[in-house]
């Protein structure tokens, strides 16, 4: 049995690697489509990677270990934090392992080193974006931290499994707190996943840019995994959005047939947050940075009145 | 409808109302604060609405119905009318910086819960963990009218206030009596003309809203 369950595990990871690409396709693709533009498909990220994997590592002379280790420890702890969130079953081996606070430090770690990396070369723009990523970050984390602690105040637990199961598995009651919970989510989604109104996913050499600023110098093998990593995050923070906010449909036992329909299920709603995403993006317009303090902000302000709301009303 | 799918409703109008009352306070353009002023009115409009069908108070749809009518259309009506009037386009300047305003926002609304608290313990209706809401909405309308130097967005932050007051009267005591709403609604009505008539002699005295301009009330300077 616990065979099983790992084979189970194995399968999300592997679910998380192969799919991860073809959701960023996907936003790609219908981004492309609104916009009026001409689009590659949803595998074009596949084709981009396996090029990127043939292709030559160039290093600057004065790179140090900490800029050649940095693609390997994003690429593992993205797969690591695969493993916790429950997508497809929430009997996983794994996922008892760490807690949403767990999580949030695991996502501190890339960024850490991202930003370590970033300054490692020692040109102007890697600095620059650790800069900003690091201010970014410095805002995100406590309205995310907020968002997650109204979410588990609901569940009464912090660990994932557990808050899914009672949201799926337990009485249906309209709170208020989950929907300032949800709106706080999607503002800070958008910021980690370095999305529209903070940062531009599809920019280069451009002085706005802010994650692909430290990353500029990276190539060849390098660069196609924390592109994959990349991927992997926006997939990671959707579904753990879908996991903890509309989980109906997430298998509590690891049967095979529900696991199928489960994945199904997962498939639709991500093939919807997808063109809200997009949605979103096309909508707005990138903000000036030092507006950004405001709109963290309100994600804060959000988080704090769910909290509160919960203490309040429910 | 059962009694408690109501409650939650309203404890979901509730905490649209407080959201709301943030939104007045943050938002920098003076339209959009109009907008959310209407929607505040809009949500208080259906809470009362589903207080008075729970509790069988039929009072309770007269006053949603004035809400509706007043707070909805025709006060976000002549505050339009005013500043299409009177031209008012640029964004409103606060005095202390928006992040700062909605912490202490936060502050205000952990300090109505502890003050409401003693209160909710005490009661037995179905709407009284809104009035910590409530208090919160008249603390931010006060707040609001403290940071923002406009005189349209004070009166907005006043009219939010007026909101909060109602809401508090809906939660604490199923409604206030029927003749004092309707005076309540008539004063709000007559204000409004007053406001309008104030900002037109403010404008053309000072040539802007600015009430900063009103303490220079000496000549020569």
């Amino acid at each position: 049995m616990i065979v099983y369950s790992f084979a189970i595990e194995a399968l999300q990871l592997l679910l998380l690697l192969l799919a991860a690409p073809a959701f960023a396709g996907w936003v790609r693709t219908v981004k492309c489509r609104m916009q009026g533009r001409s689009y590659a498909g949803i595998f074009q990220p596949y084709r981009d990677i396996a090029r990127l994997f043939t292709k030559e590592v160039i290093l600057a002379e004065n790179a140090s270990w900490i800029f050649r280790f940095t693609p390997y420890l994003v690429f593992g702890v993205t797969v690591m934090i695969g493993g916790i969130v429950p997508f497809i079953s929430t009997d996983l081996p794994f996922a008892a392992t760490a807690d949403v606070i767990a999580l949030v430090m695991l996502f501190a770690i890339i960024r850490f080193f991202t930003a370590l990396a970033g300054m490692d070369i020692g040109t102007a723009f890697g600095g620059m974006g650790s800069s900003r990523e690091m201010m970014i970050a410095s805002l995100a984390e406590p309205a995310m931290l907020m968002a997650i602690f109204t979410v588990s105040l609901a569940g009464n637990s912090t660990s994932l499994t557990r808050m899914v199961q009672v949201m799926a598995h337990g009485e249906f009651v309209i709170r208020p707190s989950l929907a300032f919970a949800l709106l706080a989510y999607i503002m800070v989604h958008l910021t980690e996943t370095g999305r529209i109104p903070v940062d531009n996913p599809s920019t280069h050499l451009e002085l706005t840019m802010i994650h692909e600023a430290m990353i500029l110098e990276y190539s060849g093998r390098h660069l196609a995994l924390i592109e994959w990593a990349g991927q992997m995050k926006l997939f990671i923070f959707s579904t753990l959005g879908i996991a903890v906010f509309c989980p109906w449909g997430i298998p509590a036992s690891n049967d095979l047939l529900a696991i199928i329909g489960g994945g199904a299920l997962l498939a639709v709603k991500l093939a919807v947050l997808g063109v809200i995403l997009v949605l979103i993006e096309t909508g707005m317009a990138k903000m000036r940075l030092f507006r950004l303090t405001e709109y963290l902000g309100s994600a804060f302000l959000l988080a704090t009145l769910g909290m509160l709301s919960f203490f309040i009303l429910e | 409808m059962s009694l408690t799918l109501a409650a939650q409703i309203n404890s979901v109008m509730a905490a649209l109302i407080l959201l709301t009352a943030f939104g007045l306070l943050v938002q920098r353009r003076i339209l959009a604060l109009l907008h959310l002023f209407a929607w505040q009115g809009f949500f208080l409009c259906v809470s009362t609405a589903i207080v008075g069908y729970v509790t069988g108070e039929h009072h309770l749809f007269i006053s949603s119905l004035l809400t509706l009518t007043l707070k909805v259309i025709v006060l976000p009506y002549i505050l339009y009318a005013l500043i299409h009037k009177l031209k008012i386009r640029k964004e409103i300047e606060t005095l202390v910086n928006i992040p700062m305003t909605m912490l202490i926002g936060i502050g205000l609304v952990i300090f109505s819960y502890h003050l409401t608290a003693p209160i909710t313990q005490l009661s037995t209706l179905m709407t009284r963990a809104t009035l910590a809401v409530a208090l919160a909405t008249v603390m931010l309308g006060l707040l609001m009218m403290v940071t923002r130097r406009h005189a349209v967005t004070q009166i907005i932050g006043f009219l939010a206030l007026e909101n909060g007051l109602f809401f508090a009267a809906t939660s604490a005591t199923y409604g206030m009596p029927m003749v004092v709403e309707l005076g309540v609604a008539l004063d709000l009505l007559i204000a409004a003309f007053i406001f309008g008539i104030f900002f037109f002699h403010i404008s053309t005295t000072f040539d802007s809203l600015d009430v900063d301009q009103m303490a220079r009330l000496k000549e020569g300077d």
